[in-house]
């Protein structure tokens, strides 16, 4: 059973505010949840390179993508630094 | 005449011969939706007018008498795939009010063809949940008992096409969220190979699992909407350069693979009875059946709920009450952020969330991320063994008919494993089709055919010969 103050650890990570109750359920939720992912500590351990879907990533040059936008486009937010710790 | 009840084949033909027109189909479709959707809840949002425009659209085109399959068509669309100007909510309270700004390459597809579109449908919040019982906006009856669920997460495009309320539909599948509804609904359902259909516009889940495809009456359908929308897309760097070819594959002679795991336990005896009279039917008509093992497949349901969460967790984070839809109100930005998300988000979104974020924080990620990647590639490696010796699979689709509307809400684990035998195709970037194989009483069963990857082809010729001997 995963502890209370971990759900709340993991809910501030997620940026989720979670009422008293949600916190309950999900402590009982995520751990029969966990507890079954324990299955996979029985599968056999893979050495080679994972790599699945044949796929290549492809990047974009973020320098030369934010060149190309215009300060009227920015989206503004509320401030940052107050209350984040 | 019944309009509704129209094949996409017959719904052409009959435009073909002018024995009606689009508009005439449009209306139907639209007065169907009238006495149906409000206890079917299939639809979440009609769009009357732009319809019929659209069918008048298709009607000049048709009379020109050049005109593909789908022009004229009404269709349904889930309502995680963005349509230009109309409400795309994802069935959730932070989209409730979002109006999509452009097209899904999937939509400009289907618009280039012609089609017309009814309406969004319903599905599980961000297309999370295999029963359709986690939309904000209520649950989807199944048309053929109206106490259970349709099936998720793709529900309402299921049930619209099964209660005749739109010729075919377009849902997603993760993990099953088109085939599961197909198989509860007694509809074709086909999954794409990963990276057959572009998923731009679709609102991302988990996106290395994530394709777009039809649901439908027939296979022939299937196929017909697959190759419109299939193939190479820019704004899809996953999407494939895929040309469809139609295939002459036939049973006789076709090496079935049969999962020795899939029928241990779990699984319904009547589901089980259903799944291996189709594949004896198979066998009669001289296909060999041969056993294969898929033997970490025993890992894949908790190796897609360890991968797919951890997708959502990072997808989800941009509905922070900046960007889109709604928005709280708060004196900083980080509690703007996590009110939005707080009283926007239902509770399964919160628990893969929550799930997602666990696997991925510090101290975890080695023993759920990283393993499950691992797992993952076994699984895929699985299937290519399998595929040294047969040339397709049979599967059921679920281990069990529709359920009970809220049979399994309270016990989130018992509703995953409805997905035991559609998460490893997904695992594996594979396609799967189910077809209805039965019914035990009044609720349809669904086998399953999975190919090889960019082997629809090879997957709809066998699943329609299937079609014609199981109806």
């Amino acid at each position: 059973m995963i502890s209370k103050q971990e759900v709340e650890h993991i809910a501030k990570l997620a940026r989720l505010e979670l009422t008293e109750k949600e916190t309950e359920k999900l402590q009982k939720d995520m751990s029969a949840v966990l507890d079954y992912f324990d299955l996979l500590k029985k599968a056999p351990k893979v050495e080679a390179e994972i790599k699945f879907l044949g796929l290549d990533n492809l990047r974009k040059d973020d320098a030369e993508f934010n060149k190309n936008i215009k300060k009227e486009e920015y989206i503004k937010v509320k401030s940052v630094f107050d209350g984040l710790n | 005449m019944d309009l509704t009840n129209l094949t996409i084949k017959q719904a052409h033909d009959g435009l073909k011969n002018k024995d009606f027109t689009s508009v005439d189909l449009t209306k139907a479709y639209l007065e169907k939706i009238k006495t149906e959707n409000e206890e079917i809840n299939a639809y979440l949002s009609v769009a009357e007018e732009s319809a019929l425009q659209e069918a008048e659209i298709a009607d000049q085109k048709i009379k020109t008498g050049e005109f593909g399959m789908l022009c004229g068509i009404p269709c349904a669309i889930k309502d995680a795939i963005m349509v230009e100007g109309q409400k795309c909510t994802s069935a959730s309270k932070i989209l409730e009010n979002y109006v999509a700004p452009y097209n899904a390459t999937v939509i400009e597809r289907l618009r280039a063809e012609g089609a017309v579109i009814l309406g969004k449908t319903n599905l599980d919040e961000f297309a999370m949940g295999g029963s359709g019982e986690n939309s904000a906006f209520g649950p989807t009856k199944n048309p053929h008992d109206k106490t259970r669920v349709a099936g998720g997460s793709s529900s309402g495009s299921a049930a619209a096409v099964a209660a005749n309320m739109a010729c075919y539909s377009l849902g997603s599948d993760t993990g099953g969220s088109i085939r599961l509804p197909s198989s509860f609904c007694g509809l074709a359902g086909l999954k794409p190979t990963y990276g057959a259909v572009s998923r731009y516009g679709l609102i991302a889940f988990g996106s290395s699992l994530d394709q777009i495809g039809p649901i439908t009456k027939t296979v022939e359908d299937a196929k017909i909407v697959f190759e419109a929308i299939c193939g190479k897309d820019k704004m899809d760097a996953t999407s494939q350069n895929y040309k469809f070819q139609d295939s002459k594959l036939s049973l006789k002679g076709l090496k079935i693979g049969v999962p020795k795991e899939y029928f241990v336990k779990g699984i319904d005896p009547e589901v089980e009875k259903i799944i291996k009279g189709a594949i004896e039917k198979a066998k009669a008509q001289g296909a060999e059946i041969v056993e294969v093992s898929l033997p970490s497949g025993e890992f894949a349901l908790a190796c897609y709920y360890i991968i797919a969460p951890a997708e959502a967790s990072a997808n989800l984070a941009r509905f922070d009450g900046i960007r889109y839809g709604l928005s709280e109100k708060a004196d900083n930005l980080l509690d703007v952020y996590r009110k939005t998300k707080g009283k926007g988000f239902g509770s399964e979104v919160k628990r893969r969330i929550m799930l997602g974020t666990y696997t991925l924080s510090s101290g975890y990620y080695d023993a759920y991320y990283k393993k499950a990647q691992e797992v993952r590639a076994l699984i895929k490696q699985d299937f290519a063994k399998a595929f040294e010796k047969v040339d397709i699979i049979f599967a059921p689709t679920s281990p069990v008919p529709a359920i009970k509307i809220g049979e399994k809400t309270e016990d989130p684990l018992s509703m995953y494993l409805m997905d035991i035998y559609t998460v490893s195709v997904n695992l594996a970037g594979l396609p799967g089709i189910s077809i209805p194989a039965g019914k035990i009483g009044e609720l349809p069963v669904g086998l399953q055919i999975i190919g090889k990857q960019f082997e629809e082809n090879n997957i709809l010729a066998v699943a329609q010969e299937m079609e014609s001997m199981l109806k």
